[in-house]
């Protein structure tokens, strides 16, 4: 009897090599997340507001 | 009337000049000396380097932006200081050699008032066998995205690669090319660019891409790694980094001096002492820095070299430079008025001041090779860095001896810092990152060595978005456009 895979795409590159094997790899929201409009429009305006308060720290 | 010279035209070099001649107005005269006709935003280099952006996108002429501020704009490269003058004059000089303006190769002397050494780096090709091609340029076998030629060069050599492998494998190399460093940002943008423009290219599948770096853990940066604040958790950015590269299939080998190379073969040292060997089909590799190699002279001509400049040619400032181990390093080791200790009419800015030592942590292989990154100095301390400058320069002037010198020390600075992952208005990707401050203080911040506070990183689209405005804002900046002054450095 065949045995059935799960083949998660963003867990492969674990099996790799030793090194990829031993660090976090995102997943498939963690990596949506980081081109999602919505999001990453709220998460530029934090991060310029983070900018410019180390900006101000050094001036 | 008094003259202030500033030798460089970089990021540090023009902030001075710029913001001096603002400040100073007509009463005073001020000069910049530099070899290149053009200005170049070089954080954009990188895509040039991958074809996403035109050479004539991340430059501009700098003579019509000096005729404009009313700038005395030699393009000359310096060669010697004179702080004590010569024989029958105290004035102190510099001398240069012209290579444009229709004078390439004459010689003169420019007296000056204040001095301003913000000449950069050296690329220094020729510290590895294959690197450069023997007389101080980059050689045949790598590609570089230092300058903007350099990138030109290095899109058209990628785009070679890219038609090769719808057929065939190619292997792609990406790092630094010696033991010593720095600058492996640049590096880290390039890799994962190429990586991101491949994938469009449909060629991804055919390219072996290999990260090679003498950090000594992945994420180090130069300024030994840094610490943030993700999900209730203070990580190191060992572990964000390794993750970028695994998630991206991109294998790496740290802890590297590359010591020799040779047509599509490289030779390296490890930490370990053991020697192996990279072959590859395309290889970019960050040269080492030193100083441009500037030459300094008392007044009866004897060579003072050694006493104005650090070994590596950067130039000495109010640093501490006793040698003492990695355990005794303190945040007060590093400058914070950028004035040379035995010519007060000194100073220098940006990468040409010598660091009292390294940030990473120093490691040398069981042979002796020292493998370490050594101290990054970007574009925001060298900006902020040229303008204190600027500031205490105008200060000395107008208030005499007694004025009050600015300060701005690396160990109580941040650094905003975007690193590129690949371009797109909608599928770009970069790294958004601060720290503070650029050199750890442990004595203030136990533990990290710096605020977790406003230390932080991540990848997505906005950290693009930044970085793309960021490429209009500064080029906006530099052309002394109306509102310049509001742009921060």
């Amino acid at each position: 009897m065949a045995t059935e895979k799960k083949v998660v795409a963003e867990e492969q590159n674990f099996a790799k090599n030793d090194a990829f094997n031993l660090t976090m790899i995102p997943g498939k929201f963690a990596r949506k997340l980081r081109t999602c409009i919505i999001y990453q429009f709220i998460r530029f305006l934090i991060i310029n507001i983070k900018m410019i308060i180390v900006v101000q720290k050094s001036h | 009337m008094a003259r202030l010279v500033v030798m460089g035209g970089g990021v540090a070099g023009h902030t001075t000049a710029t913001f001096a001649k603002k400040w100073l107005g007509n009463d005073h005269e001020v000069v910049v000396v530099t070899p290149n006709s053009n200005w170049n935003w070089i954080p954009s280099n990188i895509w040039v380097g991958v074809g996403e952006m035109k050479k004539e996108e991340v430059v501009f002429p700098l003579a019509p932006v000096y005729a404009k501020a009313g700038i005395d704009y030699r393009q000359a490269k310096a060669v010697s200081i004179h702080p004590e003058g010569k024989e029958g004059s105290d004035k102190p000089f510099i001398t240069i050699e012209y290579t444009g303006q229709g004078k390439e190769g004459q010689t003169e002397e420019i007296e000056y008032d204040y001095l301003v050494n913000a000449t950069g780096p050296k690329l220094n090709f020729d510290a590895t066998p294959g690197l450069g091609d023997g007389n101080g340029q980059i050689g045949p076998n790598t590609v570089s995205v230092c300058t903007a030629d350099h990138a030109v060069h290095a899109y058209s050599e990628l785009m070679n690669i890219f038609e090769k492998a719808k057929t065939e494998k190619q292997k792609i190399l990406i790092g630094t090319g010696h033991g010593m460093c720095t600058c492996q940002g640049a590096a880290f943008e390039y890799i994962f660019n190429i990586e991101h423009e491949a994938k469009k290219a449909g060629v991804r599948d055919n390219l072996e891409i290999k990260w090679i770096s003498n950090e000594s853990f992945l994420g180090d940066f130069g300024m030994g790694g840094l610490h943030m604040k993700v999900g209730g958790y203070v990580v190191s950015s060992k572990l964000f980094a390794e993750s970028l590269y695994a998630e991206r299939g991109i294998e790496w080998l740290i802890g590297a001096h590359v010591n020799k190379i040779e047509e599509g073969k490289l030779e390296y040292e490890l930490l370990d002492g053991t020697i192996g060997e990279e072959e590859f089909d395309f290889a970019m590799l960050i040269p080492p820095f030193s100083g441009v190699g500037l030459k300094a002279y008392d007044k009866t001509g004897e060579d003072i070299t050694d006493k104005i400049f650090a070994a590596n040619g950067f130039m000495k400032v109010d640093a501490d430079y006793t040698p003492k181990p990695y355990e005794e390093w303190k945040a007060d080791d590093w400058p914070r008025k950028y004035q040379n200790p035995d010519y007060s009419n000194i100073f220098a800015a940006g990468i040409a001041f010598a660091p009292p030592h390294l940030i990473s942590k120093p490691a040398k292989s069981p042979n002796g090779t020292p493998i370490n990154p050594t101290p990054p100095r970007t574009g925001m301390p060298s900006g902020i860095i040229g303008k204190a400058v600027a500031h205490s320069i105008c200060n000395l002037i107008k208030d005499g001896e007694n004025a009050h010198i600015h300060e701005a020390s690396m160990a109580e600075m941040g650094a905003a810092c975007v690193a590129s992952a690949g371009k797109g208005v909608f599928s770009g990707q970069a790294a958004a990152m601060t720290v503070y401050p650029v050199v750890p203080d442990f004595d203030k911040y136990p533990g990290t060595g710096r605020d977790t506070d406003y230390t932080f990183g991540e990848i997505g689209l906005a950290g693009h978005w930044i970085k793309h405005i960021l490429h209009f804002l500064f080029i906006y900046k530099a052309k002394l456009k109306p509102g310049w002054t509001l742009i921060p450095e």
